[in-house]
């Protein structure tokens, strides 16, 4: 790559940016995700060095920390977008129990259809999206203070909730046979279904993202909200729609989860809350909103599987993951920060 | 001046935020092929006055009328789609993202079959390069480059580029030439005067005397978000234009200037905004 130093003068520089849009490996290196992937990559042949002995490379290595970047993963996505909107969701923590334990009141305790407890369990996350949604909107309020609260409030409605109805705090389900194969299975020696829902979820938030005109509106959003109004974007619809599908993409991984593994839990997963926004940020998407790609997202995710929880399939020491996770952290936000810089810099418009 | 029908009338728009009255009882006319300069001092209303002929702001009342009908612009792209384009002062483009998908901001062009519609980035790229050029960018080659990579002028061209691509009858400019250097602004001025000549009614607004004298027909000043005069060009000197401009006329002026506002409005005088 030629790095354009003077302003104008030199004219027309070519450059050949991704015209093509066939995927090749070229295509990759030049696109927005390049740096998660190389990332990414950086990470796994690391590890697989240190695992090569210890089954990292294995089916049961790899499904492993595959399984666990699918269910980080497929709340990520979303999550992305709103930080690419110039907005966080942190109540993911609390959509997760909510939804696992809905269904499995709804479907285990009270016998109802599979179906219905899954459709309830997703109307509970589309709800508490549009709460979201609609407090974000209409409030001067960041909506990281507006998700900190919802995710207390339906943590805590969770628990209380489920005392009032089933007197306990947790609770199985065993959910027919088609169901369980459908959407808490394993395939492939060891890959869980969640795997599959992610990759066909990937492949409709990559076009509803980069491909359709919508995508377009979500990065204006996250650019210049103000400018987004005057273009005729239908910003606070298009924002409430965003919280929801975050809190219906949770509120699914948590229905695959329980199905899975026969039982819900009312506990918040804080964890969960991390997970996705270090995957986000990981992924290259910007904290100040208006960047960020699905792949790069992705990756992310693939990233922090590999380091939670491939770790154990390596000689490293477990213990150093966090450790590990920390810096990559740093280095990710520092690099995003050093390619935004970039971008908005005049004559230097070239990003790597 | 091809024919003597306003393209775009406002008649007695008021326009408040909830207890906060902006405009007072606007009455304008843009005829095509005609430069209406709109003028005033910081805070008189401007901005407010043609996000309403926007779409961006719905009036509290009074009428939009557009070729002698009464219109209701039900949002920008309502209005873009009626032929208003709109430079906004502030902003209008999104610095990480490309240069096609910044032309086309909420009138992107798609291909594809049934619900898949997949934004048309050659198409898009294509003409935005094509119509940036057109405005004297030629540096401006690949549509796929960020908007950030641009010179403040370079955007504000972009912007312009898009209005004058999608406004079919009517062109707003709000401190278009602002941000711009000497070059870049006699630039913006050429480009009025084509819009102008191609049959677009053009609004204008500057703080420039000799920018607004260099193209305008006809001229509106805005004080306190009311009309206070409404003139022809050639029916006052540039030092009055000036003198108008600055915000506020020598005081003599100011003072029969309000005498017309009352006698035209009931007897009241404009009120003070709060
Ligand atoms: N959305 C709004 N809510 C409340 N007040 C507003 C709003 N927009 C503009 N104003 C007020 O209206 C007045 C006129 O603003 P503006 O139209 O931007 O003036 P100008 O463009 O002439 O400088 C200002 O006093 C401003 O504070
Ligand atoms: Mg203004």
């Amino acid at each position: 790559m030629t790095d354009t130093t003077t302003t104008g003068g030199s004219g027309a520089s070519p450059d050949p940016a991704p015209t093509s849009t066939s995927f090749s490996l070229g295509s990759l290196m030049r696109s927005p995700a390049a740096g998660a992937f190389m990332g990414f990559a950086l990470v796994f042949v690391a590890f697989a060095l240190f695992g090569y002995e210890r089954n990292f490379l294995s089916i049961s290595g790899v499904s492993t920390w595959v399984n666990f970047a699918s269910s980080v993963g497929m709340i990520a996505i979303p999550v992305g977008f709103l930080m690419i909107a110039g907005e966080l969701d942190i109540s993911v923590g609390a959509v997760l129990p909510a939804s696992s334990m809905t269904v499995a009141i709804a479907s285990g305790y009270y016998e109802l259809p599979i179906m219905v407890g899954i459709l309830a369990a997703l109307s509970v996350g589309a709800l508490i999206g549009w709460v979201n949604g609609m407090i974000v909107t209409r409030t001067q309020v960041p909506s990281f203070i507006v998700t900190l609260a919802t995710l207390f409030a339906v943590a805590g409605l969770t628990l209380s909730l489920s005392i009032l109805f089933i007197n306990t705090t947790q609770t199985s389900l065993n959910a027919p046979e088609w169901a369980k194969s459908l959407f808490g299975g394993r395939a492939l020696g060891g890959f869980r279904s969640s795997v599959f829902w992610w990759l066909g979820m990937i492949g409709v938030f990559v076009y509803f993202l980069h491909y359709s005109p919508w995508g377009n509106w979500v990065f204006a959003l996250g650019g210049d909200q103000e400018s987004a109004r005057n273009a005729g974007i239908p910003t606070r619809r298009l924002k409430i729609g965003l919280f929801m599908l975050c809190s219906t993409s949770t509120a699914f991984a948590g229905v695959l989860q329980t199905i899975q593994f026969n039982s819900a839990t009312s506990q918040a997963n804080f964890g969960m809350i991390f997970n996705t926004i270090i995957a986000v940020v990981v992924g290259g998407a910007l904290l100040t909103g208006g960047f960020g790609t699905v792949m790069g997202i992705v990756f992310g995710a693939l990233t922090l599987g590999v380091v939670q929880q491939g770790i154990g399939y390596t000689e490293i020491d477990r213990n150093l993951s966090f450790l590990i996770i920390g810096v990559m952290l740093l280095v990710a936000v520092l690099m995003n920060e050093t390619f935004r810089k970039l971008a908005t810099n005049w004559s230097t418009s070239k990003k790597k | 001046m091809s024919d003597n029908e306003p393209v775009i009338e406002l008649r007695n728009v008021d326009k408040s935020f909830g207890p906060i009255d902006v405009l007072h009882e606007i009455s304008l006319k843009v005829r095509a092929g005609e430069v209406l300069c709109l003028l005033g001092d910081n805070g008189a209303g401007k901005s407010t006055l043609i996000k309403t002929l926007a779409g961006v702001y719905q009036p509290t009342s009074g009428d939009i009328v557009m070729d002698g009908e009464k219109t209701t612009l039900k949002g920008p792209r309502d209005a873009q789609s009626r032929g208003i384009a709109t430079v906004h002062q502030f902003g209008g483009t999104y610095p990480l993202m490309s240069i096609g998908r910044n032309f086309f901001m909420g009138m992107e062009p798609t291909k594809g079959i049934g619900p898949f519609k997949v934004f048309d980035r050659k198409k898009a790229n294509r003409i935005a390069v094509e119509e940036v050029q057109k405005m004297g960018i030629t540096r401006i080659t690949n549509g796929d480059r960020l908007v950030g990579g641009l010179s403040g002028g370079e955007r504000q061209s972009l912007a312009i580029a898009r209005a004058v691509y999608f406004g079919a009858r009517v062109l707003i400019l709000d401190e278009p030439t602002a941000a711009l250097g000497v070059k870049q602004a006699a630039h913006v001025l050429r480009i009025v005067n084509l819009a102008k000549r191609r049959g677009l009614a053009v609004i204008f607004i500057t703080h420039q005397v000799m920018h607004a004298m260099a193209v305008g027909d006809h001229f509106a000043v805005l004080i306190r978000g009311a009309i206070a005069a409404d003139f022809r060009k050639g029916e006052k000197t540039r030092e009055e234009i000036a003198d108008l401009m600055a915000g506020g006329e020598s005081m003599a002026d100011l003072e029969a200037n309000i005498d017309t506002y009352m006698e035209t409005h009931d007897g009241h005088p404009p009120q003070p905004v709060t």
